[in-house]
């Protein structure tokens, strides 16, 4: 292990350990007086290292602590790095292998939490928030979501500075120069004569020395790569098809797998027949797993017509069968036993609303499958000593935990390869495909068996977005909004998710209510209380998690208030906005969409929305044209707050990707259960945009506020309540419940 | 059977039913050609056969009639096509699972109608499901490569 200086009264220490041939720098995370499970492999005091970059004969390796699932973190990494290095993006490769065995003991997970760039949002933000409820239960701090944005932002600058400057002292020691008249540049270390030594060339010596501490981050004005449009260092494998995912991966000796699973979600395997399927060519097994049964074969395709020959009898699902009765769950759940949270009670709403027949509404957001392009798959080989596995994760500690637990190991004789993903937006914060996989390997010592899940298997056994019911009571007075009294529905997405990992999460549950008790309107009677439902179908995070929902209620339940008052949607939202950065953003949108010129022509509609969420506000404005064919997208205008942007390009796909996968599923996406069955398991009947249908969108990143926010997450919230609205503008037609192609019929 | 893929031809021996997604993945290990439904409905297999744009996922291995073209037959990092080259500069990936099939239709429309209408890429495209909503940079790209191969 590298040296480490004296324990230093810092929140971290860059630090650095030789490896072959080289140098890897990294930050040091010392085992604290409290207990961490996550460190225990530690004896108290002493440091683990974590990363960041190596450099040795290979050139510059960024190691990433996870896997990226297209949200672009590797290459806002690699550029936090690059910028105080002083190396070029194209002289970093990511580092695709397993983390090596001298520092895979570091703190994984809380490393994979820890982190979250700018632009880097898809679901990290829900990683925090379990994470996060996982730390506190076992009382540790660790830190939220709201600042470890900057915490990495300032990290990874700060060991590439190190890096940067340990370096220039080994050029000094090679030559002899002394260390004030040599410069950095490309990945080099300038001497005063023009000539260049390598980086590469500097490793082994930078090894062996005390790592520079304390180097002054550079001004943001000085920046050359961040701030400025970079090309992604995925982009060209990823338009060749020379990107490999998880479901790509093959060893030698590998047997393909399907399963076939219960479909009601969680209820037994009774009995079953597999002659059929025994019988068919490249199949050399059925084994059985939990809540069903595993097929091994040669192919995949031979796997899945293998599973397809199976009869089986099947018991039922653990949670209601139908959906009448899961709406009526919510429903009932309104009560004061059920109360989670009330975290807003401004002004008294009570008194305002008996003095006169308060407007009331109720609204109803569905159960959503995550359904990434990529279904989830899971390469996993069991020894007698050890196993080892290849998937694409964001959860790689509980990984490792729940194969050691299956496969009867220790956690450290499992090492995990976190693969490139293809998209997650939450689903790959859970391990099921590894547990099954390893359920399956576990019967077949030494044989690596890849499972792979059709998209059938990965749609109906989701843990999908949760469903949420919400109930509105309002007043207005002289065109103001005067009273919201919102109350929201739902069950624990954390607790369900939580429990899949054996941990339970006291307390109330935040994302009940987020996205609507913490909005910066200052409407004089406001109350936003959350109510617990009692637990369902089993849930997961889903990108945006409870501002999924509550985004479309809040705004919605807004609307309809701001209707009653006579008033201007963006007038009254701009008026009662009591926050001059979400002031900013709607204003923004006001100007991007023209929407104080001149009215839209008949039959065309405009909406507008506004959802602060992980501490971004995001305001939409939709336009639609309601054509005798259906409704048709127009155009969006969207504009958020993120303290800074850090790569342009990256945050317009992300923000506009975001838009259309909030747009796509209010259109037209909803899990429902019959029998206790997912009625949909394709994308035929689960279908979001299509390209016909993308609006043109513009986007504005606001870089008025301090903090340093992920843009993954915050623009799917406002954009079906602005698209709401927008329908509302043009046909009259008030919709209260998502997928809004319930009651309209899109183009 | 006989199937000639990116100008190699290939002797395997599978079910005459068996997709040629299939062969292709799990058989001939060429990996580009993604398996996103199986029916029809995301594009994420789609290949050229005989030039032209298929769902690998729904020819069977009997019957592909003329020889494959994957993506990795369609250019390469060193050597890109024009839609591919595009596809860099506007930078379409986001987790970049569907664009394989994305850059196959694309780039099976444009040997077909050299310079779109915004409709005919809204026929071709449509079928090419992107979950992570990378539309409006699809759009764009198609636009950018037919340019590029007009002007040669
Ligand atoms: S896998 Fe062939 S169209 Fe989806
Ligand atoms: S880039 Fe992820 S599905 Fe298209």
């Amino acid at each position: 292990m590298g040296r480490i200086a004296k324990i230093a009264r810092r929140s971290f220490l860059v630090g650095s350990v030789a490896v072959a041939g080289g140098v890897a720098f990294g930050i040091y995370r010392y085992r604290s007086p409290y207990p961490n499970p996550l460190l225990d492999e530690l004896e108290p005091g002493a440091a683990a290292l974590t990363p960041y970059v190596r450099i040795d004969a290979g050139g510059i390796t960024l190691i990433t602590p996870r896997a990226d699932m297209g949200q672009g973190a590797d290459s806002v990494q690699a550029a936090l790095i690059a910028e105080e290095l002083d190396a070029t993006l194209d002289q970093i490769h990511t580092d695709p292998g397993p983390p090596d065995r001298a520092y895979w003991n570091t703190a994984l997970s809380e490393e994979a939490a820890a982190f979250t760039a700018p632009g880097d949002g898809l679901m990290n933000s829900a990683v925090h928030g379990t994470i996060d409820a996982v730390m506190k239960f076992l009382g540790m701090q660790i830190t939220g979501g709201s600042t470890t944005v900057p915490d990495g932002f300032v990290k990874l600058r700060q060991a590439g500075a190190s890096a940067r400057e340990t370096l220039k002292r080994a050029a000094s020691e090679q030559t002899g120069i002394a260390l004030d008249r040599l410069s950095t540049e490309a990945g080099a270390v300038l001497l005063p004569g023009g000539e260049r030594i390598a980086y590469t060339d500097l490793a082994a010596t930078a090894a062996d020395l005390e790592v520079v501490q304390d180097v002054p981050l550079r001004d943001p004005s000085q920046w050359q790569i961040l701030g400025k449009p970079m090309r992604r260092i995925d982009i060209v494998a990823k338009s060749t098809g020379t990107q490999d995912y998880g479901i790509d991966a093959a060893v030698p000796g590998m047997v393909h797998a399907a399963i076939l699973l219960n479909p009601a979600q969680g209820g037994e395997l009774r009995g079953h027949d597999a002659s059929a399927a025994l019988a068919m060519r490249g199949v050399s097994a059925v084994v059985p797993i939990t809540g069903g049964l595993g097929i091994v074969a040669d192919n995949t395709w031979r796997a899945f017509r293998a599973a397809r020959a199976i009869t089986a009898d099947w018991g039922p699902s653990p949670f209601p069968a139908e959906m009448d009765a899961h709406w009526e769950a919510l429903s009932d759940a309104f009560t004061e036993d059920r109360q989670d949270s009330r975290k807003r009670d401004d002004g008294d709403v009570e008194e305002v609303l008996s003095a006169a027949a308060p407007l009331s509404a109720e609204y109803r957001a569905p159960y959503l499958a995550h359904a990434p392009l990529e279904p989830v798959n899971a390469l996993v080989r069991v020894d007698e000593e050890a196993a080892e596995v290849w998937t694409g994760t964001q959860i790689p500690r509980f990984v490792q935990q729940n194969v050691a637990r299956i496969a009867g190991l220790d956690p450290d004789q499992v090492t995990v390869h976190a693969l490139m993903i293809g998209g997650s937006f939450g689903h790959r914060l859970e391990d099921e495909v590894v547990k099954r996989a390893t359920e399956i390997a576990a019967q077949m010592k030494g044989t690596p068996v890849k499972l792979t899940y059709s998209r059938e298997e990965d749609m109906t056994h989701d843990f999908p977005r949760q469903i949420a019911m919400a109930r509105m009571r309002g007043a207005v007075r002289d065109g103001r909004v005067e009273a919201l009294d919102l109350s929201l529905a739902m069950p624990s997405v954390i607790t369900s998710q939580m429990r899949r990992q054996g941990q339970s999460v006291p307390g109330p549950d935040s994302q009940i209510v987020a996205g609507a008790f913490d909005q910066p309107f200052g409407i004089p009677h406001h109350r936003v209380t959350g109510y617990r439902a009692a637990p369902l179908a089993p849930i997961s995070s889903w990108r945006s998690v409870g501002a999924s929902s509550n985004g479309f209620f809040y705004n919605a339940a807004l609307d309809e208030l701001i209707d009653a008052a006579g008033a201007d949607p963006m007038a009254e939202r701009l008026r009662l906005c009591n926050d001059p950065l979400a002031r900013a953003v709607l204003e923004a949108v006001a100007e991007m969409s023209g929407w104080d010129g001149p009215a839209p022509a008949a039959g065309r509609g405009r909406g507008v929305a506004l959802t602060q969420s992980f501490g971004v506000h995001c305001a939409e404005v939709v336009e639609i044209t309601d054509t005798p064919n259906g409704i048709r997208l127009d155009s969006v205008w969207c504009a958020a707050e993120v303290g800074r942007v850090l790569d342009p390009v990256n945050f317009d796909n992300l923000v506009k990707g975001g838009v259309i996968f909030g747009l796509g599923h209010a259109m037209n996406c909803e899990i429902t259960y019959a029998d206790g069955r997912a009625e949909q398991d394709n994308f035929h009947s689960f279908e979001g945009m299509r390209l016909r249908q993308s609006p043109r969108i513009e986007v504005r990143g606001l870089e008025n506020g301090d903090a340093i926010r992920g843009i993954g997450e915050p623009p799917v919230p406002p954009a079906a309540p602005a698209l709401a609205g927008a329908i509302f503008a043009a046909t009259g037609t008030r919709l209260r419940e998502m997928p809004f192609s319930k009651a309209v019929s899109f183009l | 059977m006989q199937i000639t893929v990116n100008g190699t031809t290939h002797e395997v021996d599978v079910e005459e039913d068996m997709p040629l997604l299939w062969v292709l993945r799990d058989e001939l290990g060429i990996t580009g050609v993604k398996y996103g439904c199986g029916i029809a409905q995301c594009g994420a297999c789609t290949v050229h056969i005989d030039g032209e744009a298929a769902r690998a996922c729904q020819v069977l291995a009997a019957d592909v009639w003329g020889p494959v073209t994957t993506i990795e037959g369609l250019g390469t990092p060193k050597a890109l096509h024009a839609v591919q080259a595009a596809w860099i500069e506007h930078q379409v990936a986001q987790c970049g699972y569907c664009q394989s099939g994305q850059i196959m239709q694309a780039a099976a429309l444009l040997a077909e109608t050299p310079a779109p209408t915004d409709d005919d890429i809204n026929d071709a495209l449509s079928g090419n499901l992107c979950r992570c909503g990378t539309y409006p940079r699809i759009r764009a790209a198609v636009k950018t490569a037919a340019t590029r191969l007009q002007e040669g």
